[in-house]
């Protein structure tokens, strides 16, 4: 899948979305679970400002310099025999990787969790190469052999399926005969996957960190998949998106400490790998052969504007865990691999405004996403940001907030449309009103009736009651 | 000697970043001293023993058993884990501690139990990944151990396979008090200060923390997805 999921148009992704009971439940716990858990584990530290400052500082020098460490990281992988290759677009990342897949004689390949592989839509190149690709993160195994369903979360990509659901996958694709008990349902992924593990010839993942000053990429993961995927395979390719990096050692133990605590709520996850170049000489096991493939597809663009800072960007989802308009949509509402808060100034960004121009608007500008994130990127206003280029470059809004903004300030643009528009009120909308309450309403408040109700206009308004009270007193 | 690697479509990428960045290309930056470092002030001034009290509190969050003992003591805790464990496939690091800890002798200790060891063997290849695949127990010694989050570093090396710490169902992890620090500041900077003197860092660094886990259906934490389902620490005073 590419960064676009879905051919729905923004408003039916978002019914669809909020019409998923099941969804909605697992989102708003999931949220809570997470936001208890970054909480914590920010309370603990005691100094989390000065964490997050310390974080801010790193990725803006480092994104400052982006040329001169990418240059250093490059080097440093040469140095200990692994090749680099600088891939401006999705194409030529793919056609590099395919290329280096059937070199190799590569049949199957084992895959750890990467966001940039699901943009620039690896799987599909490698499989038309006739390729067998496997996802062996537990959650992206389940999206994939349910028929590639699009992920909902960038940590927890499965979050939208409830475990009947994931039951009953397994059982119509693989035979599976057990009950939906998580730990019953992960044992069969482990014992399913370790024999794809053994028989992988290519390992590919992604990367959090990767380290210029010794050519190192490093990976942040919980169930032991990267590590399998990197221990086991003769080959291994690592893709980054090109921001994906940090000077030196210790500027990736910070970041690191920052990721883990703002995603998980963990001082660290149970495996944080540092890789660095292939296995060495009389090493036994370790990949021979290792090739890091940095992608820009449409990044670049955003170094000096005014939105520089989403590249510091280290892929927590505390912001996604903490929005209000996430919580009640859901993932996939966002038509992009990247949702919530980041995905609303990311994707534009990389898909552009065609695609995406209705983005940041769903967003209530609560500015809780800014306040959540580690590197302290001002979330909320690069949203701000994006509707004001938006208005400028289209000389519009997107139609439905227009429209609604239209009519409700046609009513209020004068006392008397105000007194004329809520006299007529109650006749124009009493076809809509069932007990006091508008629940499939016309027009602009079609929008707000789809979610919740709307309070009938009543008879009697407040200013002829005030009015007939006034009289009454002989006032 | 090592073969140089290539790298390919690099300066017209990094040119079109400079471009965008409004400036010309850099080719000497000089990194900041950051004014904010909270990174040192974790358990600062604590005692090994003060650090001791940390690792062990933390374990408890993050499912792992732990064990104190002195080295004259280790190979019988050991011997009666693996019994414990119902191990019968054992595989171990090919590493001088073994020896100097007085585990040579762990396979004999062994032998009435119908246990099969197995140590790392540098020469062999395959047959490495197909016992270890198979294993129920990996043993390893701890190159340093972070208290804060429990965690036990693994330097890779010839006789130390990456996959002893992974493909068995337990992993046992024999921890040297003295290896304890902090946090993983402390071997952040000793990597750091290994890149400026010019030397290699090991090929991979494993910091581990527990067994395998996953939260990926419905936020249920399962512990032992792909990697082992169990892990065991044993502190063993060196001093």
């Amino acid at each position: 899948m590419a960064m676009k999921i879905g051919d729905k148009p923004f408003k039916e992704r978002v019914s669809d979305g909020i019409d998923d009971k099941f969804m909605r439940g697992a989102v708003s716990s999931a949220q809570g679970r997470f936001r208890s858990g970054r909480l914590n584990a920010a309370e603990e530290l005691g100094n989390w400002e000065d964490w997050r400052k310390l974080g801010e500082e790193i990725r803006s020098h480092t994104i400052e310099n982006l040329d001169y460490y990418l240059e250093l990281l490059s080097e440093n992988v040469t140095k200990r025999g692994g090749h680099v290759f600088f891939a401006e677009t999705a194409e030529e990342a793919n056609d590099y990787i395919t290329n280096v897949v059937k070199e190799k004689n590569g049949k199957k390949v084992v895959k750890s969790k990467s966001m940039v592989t699901e943009e620039i839509n690896m799987n599909e190149a490698l499989e038309k190469a006739g390729c067998e690709v496997i996802e062996s993160d537990l959650g992206e195994w389940i999206l994939q052999v349910d028929d590639h369903d699009p992920p909902s979360h960038i940590v927890t990509p499965a979050l939208h399926k409830n475990k009947e659901q994931i039951r009953d996958v397994f059982r119509d694709k693989l035979g599976y005969d057990k009950t939906e008990k998580p730990e019953e349902l992960a044992l069969f992924a482990r014992e399913k996957l370790r024999e794809e593990f053994l028989q992988a010839d290519i390992g590919i993942t992604g990367c959090n960190f990767a380290i210029a000053e010794s050519g190192t990429i490093s990976l942040v993961t919980n169930e032991g998949n990267a590590r399998m995927v990197t221990t086991i395979p003769k080959t291994q390719i690592t893709v980054m998106g090109m921001e994906r990096i940090v000077p030196t050692w210790e500027e990736m133990e910070v970041l690191v400490s920052l990721l883990t605590r703002a995603a998980v709520g963990q001082k660290l996850t149970s495996y944080i790998t540092a890789l660095t170049g292939p296995k060495q000489e009389g090493e036994v096991d370790g990949p021979e052969e290792f090739h890091l493939v940095v992608v820009d597809n449409g990044r670049s663009k955003i170094l000096g504007t005014a939105f520089q800072s989403i590249l510091h960007c280290i892929r927590c989802a505390a912001c996604i865990n903490v929005c209000p308009v996430y919580r009640h949509v859901g993932g996939h509402s966002y038509g992009s691999i990247y949702p919530g808060p980041v995905g609303a100034v990311l994707s534009p960004l990389l898909g552009g405004y065609e695609e995406y121009k209705e983005l940041p608007y769903a967003s209530t500008l609560c500015a809780a996403c800014t306040e959540a994130c580690p590197v302290k990127i001002p979330l909320h206003e690069h949203l701000l940001r994006h509707r004001q280029e938006i208005v400028e470059k289209e000389g519009k809004a997107p139609v439905f907030e227009n429209l609604s903004m239209k009519a409700f300030s046609m009513g209020t643009a004068s006392p008397a449309m105000y007194n004329i528009g809520s006299k007529l009120a109650p006749t124009a909308l009493g076809a809509f009103a069932k007990d006091d309450k508008i629940s499939d309403g016309p027009g602009p408040l079609k929008n707000w009736t789809e979610i919740r109700e709307f309070p009938a206009p009543k008879k009697d308004r407040f200013r002829d009651l005030y009015k007939k009270r006034k009289k009454e007193r002989g006032e | 000697m090592m073969a140089i690697g290539q790298a390919h479509n690099r300066n017209s990428f990094l040119d079109n970043l400079a471009k965008n960045l409004g400036r010309e290309r850099r080719y000497q930056v000089e990194k900041p001293n950051w004014t904010h470092q909270p990174q040192w002030e974790v358990l600062k001034g604590a005692s090994q023993d003060d650090l001791v009290e940390v690792l062990k509190k933390q374990c408890k969050l993050i499912h792992t058993d732990i064990h104190e003992t002195v080295s004259t003591e280790l190979s019988t805790l050991i011997t009666h884990l693996i019994k414990e464990y119902g191990g019968k496939t054992v595989v171990t690091w090919d590493d001088p501690r073994f020896e100097e800890f007085g585990l040579n002798r762990l396979d004999e200790e062994l032998s009435n139990e119908q246990v099969t060891m197995h140590t790392w063997d540098r020469e062999g290849g395959e047959e490495n990944l197909a016992f270890s695949a198979t294993a129920d127990i990996g043993i390893t010694f701890s190159d340093a151990t972070l208290a804060e989050s429990g965690t036990v570093v693994l330097y890779s090396d010839k006789g130390k396979g990456r996959a002893v710490s992974l493909l068995p169902a337990v992993y046992l992890a024999i921890i040297p008090k003295s290896t304890i620090v902090p946090r993983m500041t402390q071997v952040a900077t000793e990597m750091h200060r290994k890149v400026e003197k010019g030397e290699m860092v090991p090929s991979c660094v494993n910091f581990i923390s527990g067994p395998s886990n996953s939260a990926d259906i419905e936020m249920n934490l399962i512990v032992g997805v792909h990697g082992p389902v169990k892990a065991t620490y044993i502190i063993v005073d060196d001093k």
